[in-house]
């Protein structure tokens, strides 16, 4: 036997104070439940909620259960998280280059720009944007077009939408274009590896992209119209648009705020990757005469996104958590649908606040394990 | 005399193209000032589009003519080299400098110009610039939140006082400076926490607490003198007696009692606000999170099995969730989990909770930092015979503290930037007391001002944390 007394216990006393802590709470628990005659359970997700939430992706209004409320929810923490994380990388790649533009002008821009939004708290710029900068807009009636049918106004912002007919086949094309892309791109990969020979990928892909579709518009029988919001008088001074999208101010301020705060840590991550990678990489390359293109393309970007791609999720992931701030101006995401207005309701407080920190556990460590699953796939093999 | 060509400026015509190139690009800035500064449109003949445009085109003109390599002056070499070096870096460089000319005057103006600063009502904001007024009359709340102002000096007088003993690292001689570390991780805060529990709150508000901070202190003090073999059974066991015998056998209340000061009331914490709450939070905060987060950082590397999965468990759990949620569950949640007699306030479950989430991204930081330490380290640690403890408090841990100060940095900063959260358990610190500020109807619609103050604020904190940090590494940058 390899049990050794030394080894065995301070694993168990550790383990015997976490128990205890973890007993003593559950046990208070269930005795303040009991004097409070509340009882623990899940049934209440099936029970109507009978509330209303603004801003839906799905349809719902009050007679849905509570769990189509949750659903909301969600899906508007990942719809204000997917526009955020978008525009982020955007900027933050544009911002991480810039920084190391051999233009004094720009670096300096791009710095200033870094420690100008990295130092202020990400809700003061959310309260910034929402309650100072969005509530200085027009009104709908005194709204100005820009680029001809986009109005913003203090309600929010309306964009044309565009109206399918046979969107499916529409939709079949971009997927069979995509499909065909990819297909294209081993085989040429295939034919560099055994023959050296190369095949311009890359305008082909461009072409499929833009034929494909097109032929669905041409042959297939798809068309869209443009639907432009309109101006409708619904009192003397009440007016509103209808018709097109409409983004509601709490999605826009809480998407630039998100967006502009990530991406100067996200410059960061692209500036220190870009740094990463050697000189003498980019001067072997160059030697052994590959192009400045293909130098980026095989040598260096390569090599940095190794460097990049970590942290950045990270910085994705801290976005997704960010976003629960959205609960202090009122855009209806997880906490404040669920966490807020459901918890209030239903007064289920340790149910409702397990489900929401399980929910963004489980969206966390998903991305977590995937990350380490990249991880390895790109790391450098050593021998 | 040679041909010039326009198209390709080089050194035989310097003069030249210098004249015409520097003239150009003048006139393009001079012209965009203009229009800025005094709203005189010199191309106002133009079509609106072409006058909009033209600068940039004449400036191009003239960066064109200016660049020209190895010209023998020193500026102009060094003006080409850094803002001028290729057509598209001329572009980005006029467009950067035309936005600074442009954006200058509605800034000055909305900044000082307009604004206005005297009087105490609302009369005098009439202009179009900002109010600063309106942070003037409230700036007591900004600073204090709703603590009563004729107690105001009580908190003035103990950050005055907190500020005056925390330099005291920098006047100490060479014959104290071994006491520092000392000093700094458990008498200062130890003094903090008197100043803030009589001075500030002035009654009962940290009391559970207090039992708990007064036992740590104990036991870190006497854990010292523990034979390094048993000091994990220490640190196990004895806060938690020593806690238990302070608030059972020992009545610890009455010696509080005895020892308050007269004359003094008691301000409960829902009064507190402002920025000096967004200072106590951090402080606190800082002081816990960062034992608790290298306990679980030494957890995680530990050999025992169960005691990894702990940490690992811990961890991996703050670090999924958003703050928000945290303070939720430390407001509606965590008094279900307490007897019903033991009642916390709701600053020290805030404070509990901000420590524990932190001290999970502090275990990370510092997990990197053990890691990045050659194995070397620890072998020759272990050959010279020292024990785990004595190996990481003498070896280990001093050289991995110093490589992660930066991320120790990053996650402080992250902290307090953390803090105007705790508006969810219904604290106002500096961004509440705004929000509260800006729905009072005799000041509605200065809602830029408060977030640019506030901003400001937060933004002169944090760069000064962030510089400090960066000349704190510089410093113990040691070559290895």
């Amino acid at each position: 036997m390899n049990f050794k007394l030394k080894d065995i216990l301070p694993q168990l006393i550790t383990v015997v104070a976490v128990v205890l802590v973890f007993g003593f709470f559950a046990n208070n628990a269930s005795i303040n439940m009991e004097n409070r005659g509340i009882d623990f359970g899940f049934g209440f997700l099936s029970q109507a909620a009978s509330f209303d939430v603004q801003f839906s992706l799905i349809e719902y209004d009050g007679s849905h259960s509570y769990f189509r409320a949750y659903l909301v929810g969600l899906l508007n923490t990942l719809l204000v998280s997917v526009i955020g994380i978008i525009f982020a990388t955007i900027l933050g790649v544009i911002i991480g280059v810039a920084r190391l533009s051999p233009n004094y002008l720009i670096n300096q821009f791009a710095a200033f720009y870094v420690e100008f939004f990295r130092n202020i708290p990400l809700l003061l710029q959310i309260f910034f944007w929402y309650f100072a900068a969005l509530r200085a807009l027009p009104l709908p009636q005194n709204a100005e077009p820009m680029f001809g049918n986009i109005y913003m106004t203090i309600k929010g912002l309306y964009v044309p939408t565009f109206i399918w007919e046979n969107f499916n086949i529409f939709f079949y094309s971009v997927v069979a274009a995509i499909i065909s892309i990819i297909v294209i791109r081993i085989h040429a990969k295939k034919v560099q590896e055994t023959q050296g020979k190369q095949i311009p990928v890359f305008i082909i892909s461009i072409g499929l992209i833009i034929i494909l579709p097109l032929l669905s518009f041409l042959i297939g029988g798809v068309s869209a119209t443009l639907e432009t919001p309109k101006l409708i008088q619904l009192a003397q001074t009440s007016f509103k648009f209808e018709g097109g999208i409409s983004l509601p101010p709490e999605l826009i301020a809480l998407t630039l705020a998100l967006s502009l705060y990530t991406a100067t840590f996200i410059a960061e991550c692209v500036r220190a990757g870009i740094q990463g990678v050697g000189r003498g990489q980019k001067e072997a390359a160059a030697s052994i005469g590959l192009t400045p293109n293909q130098v980026l393309k095989l040598v260096i970007m390569p090599q940095a996104l190794r460097i990049i791609i970590p942290p950045t999720t990270n910085q994705y992931l801290n976005l997704t958590k960010n976003s629960s701030l959205a609960a202090a101006i009122a855009y209806p995401d997880l906490v404040l649908v669920f966490a807020g207005t459901a918890l209030m309701q239903t007064g289920k407080a340790i149910e409702i606040v397990f489900i929401t920190m399980f929910t963004y556990l489980t969206l966390s460590i998903t991305i977590s394990l995937f990350m380490n699953w990249y991880n390895k796939k790109i790391a450098i093999q050593e021998k | 005399m040679a041909k010039i060509n326009f198209l390709k400026p080089d050194i035989s015509n310097l003069n030249t193209f210098l004249y015409i190139g520097t003239f150009l690009f003048f006139l393009s800035i001079l012209d965009v000032f203009l229009n800025s500064f005094f709203q005189i449109n010199l191309t106002g003949f133009l079509p609106s589009k072409i006058s909009f445009v033209l600068p940039i085109i004449i400036g191009f003109i003239g960066l064109f003519f200016i660049r020209i390599e190895q010209s023998g002056f020193k500026f102009l070499d060094s003006l080409n080299k850094n803002i001028n070096t290729n057509n598209f870096n001329a572009i980005l460089s006029l467009l950067i400098i035309f936005i600074i000319i442009k954006s200058l005057p509605p800034l000055l103006s909305w900044f000082i110009i307009d604004a206005s600063f005297a009087g105490d009502s609302k009369d005098v904001c009439s202009g179009t610039g900002a109010c600063w007024t309106y942070i003037k009359v409230w700036l007591n709340r900004f600073m204090y939140g709703m603590y009563p102002n004729a107690e105001q000096w009580r908190i003035n007088l103990s950050f005055i006082s907190l500020g005056l003993l925390g330099s005291v690292g920098y006047f100490a001689t060479e014959k104290f400076k071994k006491y520092l570390t000392l000093y700094y991780v458990v008498i200062y805060p130890f003094i903090a926490f008197l100043f803030i529990f009589f001075f500030i709150s002035g009654g009962p508000v940290f009391f559970d607490f207090s039992y708990g901070i007064i036992a740590a202190i104990i036991s870190i003090i006497i854990g010292f003198f523990i034979p390094s073999k048993f000091k994990f059974y220490y640190f196990l066991l004895v806060p938690i007696t020593i806690y238990i015998l302070l608030k059972y056998f020992i009545f610890y209340e009455e010696l509080i009692e005895l020892g308050k000061l007269d004359g003094l009331n008691w301000v409960e914490t829902g009064a507190w606000g402002g920025l000096s709450l967004t200072f106590i939070i951090s402080f606190f905060c800082l002081i816990f999170c960062f034992p608790i987060g290298m306990a679980f950082a030494l957890g995680r590397r530990s050999g025992y099995p169960l005691i990894r999965y702990i940490s690992v468990g811990f961890i991996e759990f703050w670090r999924g969730v958003p703050l928000i949620t945290v303070l939720f569950m430390s407001a509606v949640m965590f008094p279900m989990f307490l007897p019903e007699d033991i009642f916390i306030d709701k600053l020290v479950r805030a404070i509990i909770a901000i420590s524990l989430f932190e001290a999970a991204y502090v275990a990370e930081v510092i997990r990197g930092g053990l890691q990045a330490l050659p194995r070397g380290q620890y072998e020759a640690a272990k050959s010279l015979g020292m024990g785990y403890w004595k190996m990481h408090i003498f070896v280990i841990l001093p050289q991995a503290l110093k490589l992660v100060i930066p991320g120790i940095a990053n996650t402080f900063l992250a902290l307090v930037k953390d803090t105007p959260l705790i508006f969810v358990v219904g604290l106002l610190e500096i961004v509440g007391m705004l929000n509260l500020a800006k729905t009072n109807p005799e000041w509605l619609g200065f809602a830029m001002e408060g977030y640019v103050f506030a901003a400001i604020i937060f933004w002169i904190i944090c760069y000064a944390m962030s510089k400090y940090s960066y000349n704190l590494e510089q410093k113990y940058k040691t070559d290895r």
